[in-house]
């Protein structure tokens, strides 16, 4: 059973009832409803799927893309806002590192028409490099935070979102997490209401920030974030729970579930804004009280704020300030504090658990570039995406990983130190290049340095799950565009030496790639290869392995393609290998590296004459 | 046998808290499928219903996990530890890794014996290797769970046709653990898989029924059957590696094609077994060295050497 092809329009839903759909798919719709018109992201775990499902809204609707990198989705975003309509840019946690700059300043400016980021944070780092809070961006941007805490809640604070953004004309973040972006419940959904244009307002000492006119505008900045603190204290996305007063628990977003999870009856004060806080209800809730206790996932925003103003609350020392919470977390953090007895160990059998790392694809052609790099004996600045699996064993390819874009210039500086006794390479994904793989270029090419760098094309963002970008010729909604000449844009960086190869052909791949590291200066190989997952799954006539000729040297396993694995018969006490003609896509790569000649092309006689007597075409 | 909790009928409508499932898998089996049906049924029945996943990595062959709970109030999307009422397994170790979440006095346990092997269990290169994967069968299981069901859902899914189809044979097995009428299942089930499909995955969610149904009577069922994992091969012999520096003019094939990249080119361009340990014997050097410089020669090893 797989799923059938998404369903049709999602306007076509019904309105005034209930959906099951996720966070991302609410957050989309909310947005939707609230008459966003221009919508730009750069795909990211977790928040990928809100663009996605956008894209499927009427393109007379709302024009939605995905951009380069996230700091342009927010500009895009601003741009449209400027223009007077609502806009919005979605990324991930990460993402928003990028986009601050344009962020920060667009705070001091504020929205004409509403301004909306939704960024997804990442708690218990099950898909990012690091699980930083956004909640603190907030702050530093001086800007609101929402935290919804289900789909429902998802959708409601979006569109609250624009509403803000309008009123008190300020950009507005709506803080996601992966397990609300993931989760699917219930939602109520009605129609869109699109607010009016309001045009182009020329006021260029609002617009344009310079030195003077930043001056005049921060301290309306601070004076607006007053006045939204001030308003927000008898807003709805606050909400009162009151129970007995020995206890009170403050809390926000996933946690307040958790909490309800295990304490149902106690009172409870839910916060729809982590920043800023409504001062007021806080002092009252924390007056009728006897004990106050902040129950927030990762940092201690709130908690840190409520202390500033020298009420006593609890909390960050019965809950952790790191990972993803859950309810046992919770539970546990409960028990710590003396408000819930402890519990017996309640958890089922354990079994040893098997180890499975996520790893790269069957007939995945970054297999075979980075089985060339290993070789090779060098230096390898990596980058972000699918490749980054290349770490683990038997690749072992990877030295560093730092963030997106960072692999050309990390290289560059390895270079520049001097004692490096290895050929440094740099190897990062064409998507990734296209993000911010292109400023590291020609900041090495302009600087001299001696780097090799591996552009793995692989023709799609494939981490992430499949989406377009620039180089492959189509956008968002499917339509064909105008595609990035990898070569071309190079050369113009001025790299002189560029060479394609073809991924899968590895005497050429090694051999090119030991004539790009000889060359002194920068030096550009383009391992081409599509995805073997996206944009078509592709799947060729299999391999196998004749076992009488298998002398099992294991040479083949080193390229850790989850497709070989072992057979129950041995060689002089190594197992013979088989090929998983399920997972075997034909790639022929281990064919190429097996030294007795055991892997073939799988002939299937039957099948073959099978096609013979349908094909007349010859 | 059902201790404290209702165990046989997992009805919400008669329960406080909500009833869990946890349904876990390898990416590409269909486990979010799996999940989506049965959050479809209960939100038609008028139940609230939370369904969480993360599925970040679960097209590069990583875990993937279900949570659905549902019933009249759901808090948590996730099932808190020791509170899964039934687990349902599409793989076989991923069954045993998350039995943790299962109810110790009442939980069920339904899984598929398919084995999907990942490529780190087939890394030792010691010789006479064993492979990585657990090694746990499904008597081991029905000693610590309330009921335990280890089915061959992929074979029987393929004999009816469809391979792919194993997941609905597994709904199947999970639909006699709730009270929800047959109907519905179908329905919905019909409603969510491709048209062509429809008639396969019907047959196989009542072959899944069958299969429990008469599993409990005690009667035989066929795919109940568990093929245990080869035993590695005891193999003492070790090779002794040789090379005749003179011949050797560090071309570098040996040292770029040994599987285990225990050869090195030491300082005067001679290759070198630099981790004589690492070396399996396989002749793979001795084999392409263009000038019969290596040699490999068996020497068989004492047990406890």
């Amino acid at each position: 059973m797989s799923s059938k092809a998404e369903q049709a329009s999602p306007t076509a839903i019904k309105t005034g009832v209930t959906h099951q759909m996720t966070g991302n798919e609410a957050i989309a719709r909310g947005a939707w409803e609230a008459g966003v018109k221009v919508a730009a992201a750069y795909p990211g775990t977790p928040s990928t799927e809100i663009m996605e499902n956008l894209g499927r809204y009427p393109i007379g609707d709302v024009k939605a893309q995905w951009s380069t990198n996230e700091k342009v989705a927010l500009d895009v975003a601003i741009g449209g806002s400027f223009a007077g309509v609502r806009s919005m840019s979605m990324m991930k946690h990460v993402g928003l590192n990028v986009a601050s700059d344009a962020l920060m300043s667009q705070s001091y400016i504020g929205a004409h028409g509403g301004l909306v980021l939704i960024v997804c944070d990442d708690p218990g780092i099950h898909s990012s490099q690091n699980e930083q809070d956004s909640r603190l961006f907030a702050k530093f941007a001086q800007v609101p935070v929402l935290e919804p805490s289900d789909a429902q809640e998802a959708l409601d604070f979006t569109k609250a979102a624009f509403d803000i953004s309008e009123r008190f004309d300020t950009p507005v973040i709506v803080r996601s997490t992966t397990r609300i972006s993931h989760t699917r419940s219930a939602v109520l959904v009605s129609e869109r209401l699109v607010p009016k244009d309001l045009g182009f307002r020329s006021e260029v000492s609002k617009n344009v920030m310079v030195p003077g006119h930043a001056r005049v505008r921060h301290p309306m900045v601070i004076a607006r974030l007053e006045r939204l603190a001030e308003e927000l204290e008898t807003s709805d996305l606050n909400r009162l729970e009151m129970g007995s007063s020995k206890v009170g628990v403050i809390t926000a977003s996933m946690s307040y579930v958790y909490v309800k999870e295990n304490l149902p009856e106690i009172s409870l004060l839910k916060l729809g804004l982590a920043f800023p806080l409504p001062k007021k209800l806080i002092q009252d809730f924390c007056a009728k009280h006897d004990r106050v206790i902040v129950v927030e996932e990762l940092e201690p925003v709130i908690e840190n704020d409520i202390k500033s103003w020298g009420l006593k609350v609890e909390g960050k020392e019965y809950f952790p300030r790191v990972g993803e919470l859950s309810p046992e977390q919770v539970r546990i953090g409960f028990e710590k504090a003396g408000i819930l007895e402890p519990e017996e160990n309640a958890a089922g059998p354990q079994f040893e658990p098997l180890i499975r790392p996520p790893v790269l694809c069957a007939g995945c052609p970054h297999a075979m570039s980075y089985t060339a790099i290993r070789s090779l004996d060098v230096r390898v600045a990596g980058d972000i995406g699918c490749y980054t699996l290349a770490v683990g064993d038997p690749l072992t390819a990877i030295d560093t990983t730092v963030a997106m874009g960072s692999s050309i210039a990390n290289a560059t500086g390895m270079y520049l130190a001097g004692c490096e006794e290895k050929p440094i390479v740099a190897t990062i994904g064409d998507s990734t290049f296209i993000h911010s793989g292109i400023p590291p270029l020609i900041d090495a090419v302009y600087n001299q340095a001696n780097i090799t760098v591996i552009l793995l094309d692989n023709h799609i963002t494939a981490m992430t799950g499949g989406q377009d970008n620039p180089g492959t010729g189509k956008t968002l909604r499917g339509e064909q565009t105008h595609s990035v000449n990898f070569e071309e844009m190079i050369r113009a960086c001025g790299v002189s030496w560029i060479e394609r190869v073809d991924s899968y052909d590895a005497g050429s791949m090694l051999h090119t790639m030991r004539e790009a590291i000889a060359y002194r200066g920068v030096s550009v190989l383009i391992a081409d290869r599509p995805c073997v997952l996206d944009p078509v799954k592709i799947k060729g006539p299999t391999m196998s392995v004749d076992k009488k000729d298998c002398n099992a040297c294991q040479g083949c396993m080193n390229l850790g393609c989850p497709a070989l694995l072992w057979s129950d018969e041995w060689f002089e006490g190594r197992h013979i290998v088989k090929i998983d003609p399920t997972a075997c896509i034909g790639c022929s790569v281990c064919a190429q590296f097996c030294p007795t000649g055991a892997i073939q092309p799988t002939v299937d006689l039957a099948r073959k004459s099978e096609k013979a007597k349908v094909c007349g075409a010859c | 046998m059902a201790r404290g909790r209702e165990q046989k009928n997992l009805d919400p409508a008669n329960m406080t808290e909500p009833v869990n499932v946890l349904i876990v898998g390898v990416g590409g089996q269909g486990v979010i499928m799996v999940s989506k049906v049965l959050a479809q049924i209960c939100q038609d029945l008028g139940y609230q219903v939370k369904q969480s996943e993360v599925h970040g990595m679960a097209k590069r062959g990583g875990v993937v996990f279900s949570h659905v709970r549902f019933g009249n109030n759901v808090w948590s999307p996730t099932i808190p530890m020791g509170k899964a009422d039934v687990l349902i397994a599409l793989e076989w170790a991923e069954g045993l890794r998350w039995m943790g979440y299962l109810r110790p006095d009442t939980g069920i346990f339904i899984a598929d014996t398919k084995r999907i092997v990942p490529p780190f269990a087939c890394r030792s290169r010691i010789l006479g290797a064993d492979i990585g994967y657990s090694k746990n069968t499904p008597d081991d299981v029905k000693e610590k769970v309330a009921e335990a069901f280890a089915l061959d859902a992929t074979e029987m899914a393929t004999k009816a046709g469809n391979e792919r189809a194993a997941n609905t044979l597994l709904l199947g097995a999970l639909s006699t653990t709730l009270p929800f009428p047959n109907q519905a299942w179908k329905d919905v089930i019909a409603k969510m898989v491709p048209p062509k499909t429809i008639e396969v995955n019907l047959a196989v969610f009542e072959q899944g029924q069958q299969w429990i149904t008469a599993s409990r009577k005690g009667q035989p069922v066929e795919g109940g059957a568990f093929v245990p994992l080869v035993q590695p091969e005891i193999n003492r012999n070790r090779t002794q590696f040789s090379i005749t520096e003179a011949w050797c003019k560090g071309c570098d094939i040996c040292v770029k094609m040994c599987p285990e990249r225990c050869l090195v080119l030491n300082k005067d361009q001679v290759a070198e077994l630099a981790e004589p340990e690492k070396c399996t014997g396989c002749h793979i050097c001795e084999w392409l060295c263009p000038d019969f410089a290596i040699s490999l020669t068996p020497m068989p090893q004492e047990a406890n050497a």
